[in-house]
């Protein structure tokens, strides 16, 4: 099942349509493993639509020919919980019916059996989050930085051999931004996984230092 | 516009306060009137010696909870599965014909189709079966009550779809089974988990209607289920119409030990609520990506489709009955077609049809300024009332209708008003009032209040800005909350036989009344009628805004 660490994320002339238009001309690129390339264009160019294509939850209505690789393994057909795409995006979407232990134990995976185990991986996600204790906690009562970090962690839990983030910095404060991005890229990099972060903030793409493809471009030729 | 909130409350509130009362004080022996001025346990004592009371007890129960285990399981599933398909949008297009119809009118189609000598025998004889005349077996009215179930669950199914499907809209569903599968877990799986748990406490008071109406149903109770003994329901209802006035005590005794049931299963659905909930967390957390629950949901899925198309045939069934000439067993189709049965009976099916419309009319006319009313005060003091206040509306559709309907007629009787027309409209008024506040509010209360601000500042008056804005950009839900609280008033059947005294009759009173005699012709007529009349509503109320606004594009969107 798991295609292994260190695979990187391929796209291969990778076409998106609709309506008779072309919205994302076709593109190709790789991402390494522990690279972090960021995905630019104003609203409505499609950046959204193509992180939504690599995750499988793509809306039938978009037309797309070309083909997504992790290592030498094409996903471009498969069911989206088999890809192993992990996505975060601008809200946290914790679940409001599990606290925050349990939104975290949703994402952890079965092959961790034994009860105690569980809850210590959890508890140690935590206090990586800088959240140690708050297994318990409504996620309603947390802070809106808190439940970023949380969401994170969950999405990294369920053990995901790409990240995908779709403007998650979008909806933090100034102060709170700077952190999060050190500790998403952070994280990211420490599991050496292909990140691709879609933006349309010039500060996130620097932050995230690695290449930048400008969805703008091929539009306005 | 201040006194809303209360006059609804005094007008449904109420009656039903005051019934339970005249019902509560004879079933302990106290009604003057025919001579019970002590308590005793009389009426207890000559229920429980009734030959039947163990079985009657027994099959009310079990048709009851079954129904409404069925019932959730079945939306629940197919929810599960369909909540992805582009169709599920028009869901509710698709069960309107369903929801429309009175449920007095699909048992009568059902009991057409699955009667040994109904369509569905008919279609599969003789070729398949090789029968030539009837099977001789009990398919309606069996003593264990299958027909019952299946009976109600051909409009409580649909019923619960729309509701979860209403409660779907609340939540951002697309975004978290993008997260739940994103992180490993499939379509059904990830409905299950993640949506329903957030869904359920909106739909925790339908489903308790659902167990209410399913324990203490009359009219499709008399069409399907038992005879002999019948369902408690029945049986209250057979005892307070016995010539002998003195089943009054037994029957009033019927009625309240119905309620008790009632709050029973109910209080203990709750307590399997709290059981469930404190498991389903741990089964989440388990993290387990695939367990049984998508094959229960392809089962449940399988299971509405029965249903779905059961109640189709049931309303079509009906219709070719009513245009036969004459339809031989084992036929599957009449040999010959007129407008006969339609015209000879146009007559009997005049002054019925004409007294339906009118009390719906009344009903839903009197509810809608009430409701309004409600609604634009609440806007007003920009104060939104509590949970105690939709748990009120629910009083009515929580409360089995024998239990205060009977009381009630005691007053009426007393008031010297029974059997009047204005009696059944009030009596319907019960019914239809928190049906429309229901479907009126959540629209009502999402409507942009920068509209009626704009209005105020360009000096329109408070009523202005009501008649002339509000009311039109809201046309059409108000439009459909009317057209669903009229297809409430065409339903009733034990409210207008209570309040009218047996003296004014519906389509619905004489279509159940019918539905026990041999021509199916007629019967046909009458339930098609019947299920017509909230369908044309139903179409009305779609039409008119899509015609009135065809120029206003913001407005005409078909929902």
């Amino acid at each position: 099942m798991n295609r292994g660490a260190f695979a990187p994320l391929r796209l291969d002339a990778v076409r998106i349509g609709v309506g008779g238009r072309a919205l994302i001309l076709p593109l190709t690129f790789d991402v390494a493993p522990g690279e972090c390339v960021t995905v630019m264009g104003p609203s409505g160019c499609g950046k959204s639509t193509l992180l939504a294509f690599i995750s499988g939850t793509i809306d039938p209505a978009f037309v797309v020919t070309g083909r997504v690789l992790i290592g030498a393994t094409d996903i471009t057909a498969m069911a989206p919980e088999a890809r192993r795409v992990g996505m975060q995006f601008q809200d946290d979407l914790l679940f409001p019916h599990l606290s925050v232990g349990e939104n975290l134990a949703f994402a952890l995976r079965p092959h961790v059996r034994d009860r105690t185990e569980r809850r210590a991986r959890i508890e140690h996600a935590l206090a990586e989050a800088d959240l140690a204790g708050f297994a318990r906690r409504d996620p309603a009562t947390l802070s809106g930085g808190q439940r970023a970090r949380v969401a994170l962690m969950r999405t990294l839990l369920a053990e995901p051999d790409v990240l995908l983030l779709d403007e998650p910095f979008n909806k933090l404060d100034a102060q709170l931004r700077g952190d999060f991005r050190r500790f998403v890229f952070d994280h990211a990099a420490e599991r050496g996984l292909p990140t691709l972060l879609v933006t349309h903030d010039a500060t996130d793409a620097r932050a995230a230092g690695g290449r930048v493809i400008d969805l703008a471009w091929p539009l306005s030729r | 516009m201040r006194a809303a909130p209360a006059l609804t409350v005094a007008v449904f509130l109420l009656p039903i306060a005051a019934g339970l009362v005249g019902t509560l004080l004879p079933a302990f022996g106290y009604l003057p009137a025919i001579g019970g001025s002590a308590f005793n346990l009389d009426g207890w004592r000559r229920l429980a010696s009734y030959p039947g009371f163990r079985s009657s007890v027994a099959v009310t129960l079990t048709t009851g909870v079954v129904t409404s285990v069925l019932a959730v399981f079945v939306a629940f599933g197919f929810c599960a599965i369909a909540h992805g398909l582009g169709w599920m949008r028009r869901i509710g297009g698709w069960l309107a014909p369903i929801l429309a119809a009175p449920h007095s009118a699909i048992a009568i189609g059902l009991a057409f189709l699955i009667a040994p000598s109904g369509w569905i025998v008919r279609a599969l004889s003789p070729w398949l079966t090789g029968w030539t005349v009837p099977p001789d077996v009990a398919t309606v009215g069996d003593a264990a009550g299958f027909a019952l179930v299946l009976g109600l669950l051909l409009k409580e199914v649909p019923y619960l779809v729309l509701m979860i499907v209403g409660a779907m809209s609340q939540v951002p569903v697309q975004q978290h089974l993008a997260i739940a599968r994103s992180l490993g877990y499939a379509s059904t799986e990830s409905w299950v988990k993640t949506i329903l748990p957030q869904i359920y406490p909106q739909i925790r008071l339908p489903i308790y209607a659902v167990i209410a109406f399913s324990l203490s149903v009359v009219d499709v109770a008399l069409i399907l289920g038992p005879s002999n003994p019948p369902t408690l329901a029945v049986l209250a209802v057979r005892w307070f119409a016995d010539a002998d006035i003195q089943f009054y005590f037994p029957a009033a005794a019927a009625a309240t030990l119905l309620l008790l049931l009632v709050v029973a299963v109910i209080a203990a659905w709750f307590g399997v609520e709290r059981i469930a909930i404190g498991l389903g967390r741990r089964w989440i957390a388990r993290g387990r990506r695939r367990s049984g629950v998508t094959f229960g949901a392809s089962v449940a899925a399988g299971a509405f489709g029965i249903v779905f198309a059961l109640s189709l045939a049931a309303l079509v069934g009906m219709a070719l009955w009513s245009f036969a000439v004459q339809w031989r067993f084992p036929d599957a189709l009449p040999q010959a077609w007129s407008l006969a049965n339609w015209m000879r009976r146009l007559d009997g099916l005049a002054v019925p049809a004409w007294q339906t419309l009118l009390i719906g009319a009344m009903a839903t006319a009197i509810a809608l300024v009430l409701v309004v009313g409600c609604l634009e005060n609440e806007a007003r003091a920009r104060r939104r009332p509590g949970a105690g206040a939709l748990w009120m509306l629910y009083v009515p559709l929580l409360v089995p209708q024998v239990a205060f309907l009977f009381g009630a007629q005691v007053l009426l009787v007393r008031a010297n008003f029974d059997g009047t027309l204005a009696a059944v409209v009030w009596a319907h008024l019960i019914f239809v009032l928190p049906y429309l506040f229901l479907s009126l509010a959540d629209p009502w209360r999402a409507f942009d209040p920068r509209y009626a601000r704009t209005a105020a500042s360009l000096g329109a008056s408070p009523a202005r800005v009501l008649f002339a804005i509000k009311l039109p950009i809201l046309l059409r839900p108000v439009l459909i909350a009317c057209a669903v609280a009229f297809a409430v008033s065409v339903g009733q059947y034990l409210a207008t036989l209570f309040a009218g005294n047996g003296r004014v009759a519906t389509l619905t009173t004489d279509a159940v009344t019918l539905a026990g005699g041999a021509d199916r012709r007629v019967i046909g007529a009458y339930s098609l009628l019947q299920a017509l009349f909230p369908l044309l509503a139903y179409l009305f109320a779609a039409a008119l805004p899509a015609l009135l606004f065809a120029r206003r594009r913001g407005l005409a969107a078909t929902p």
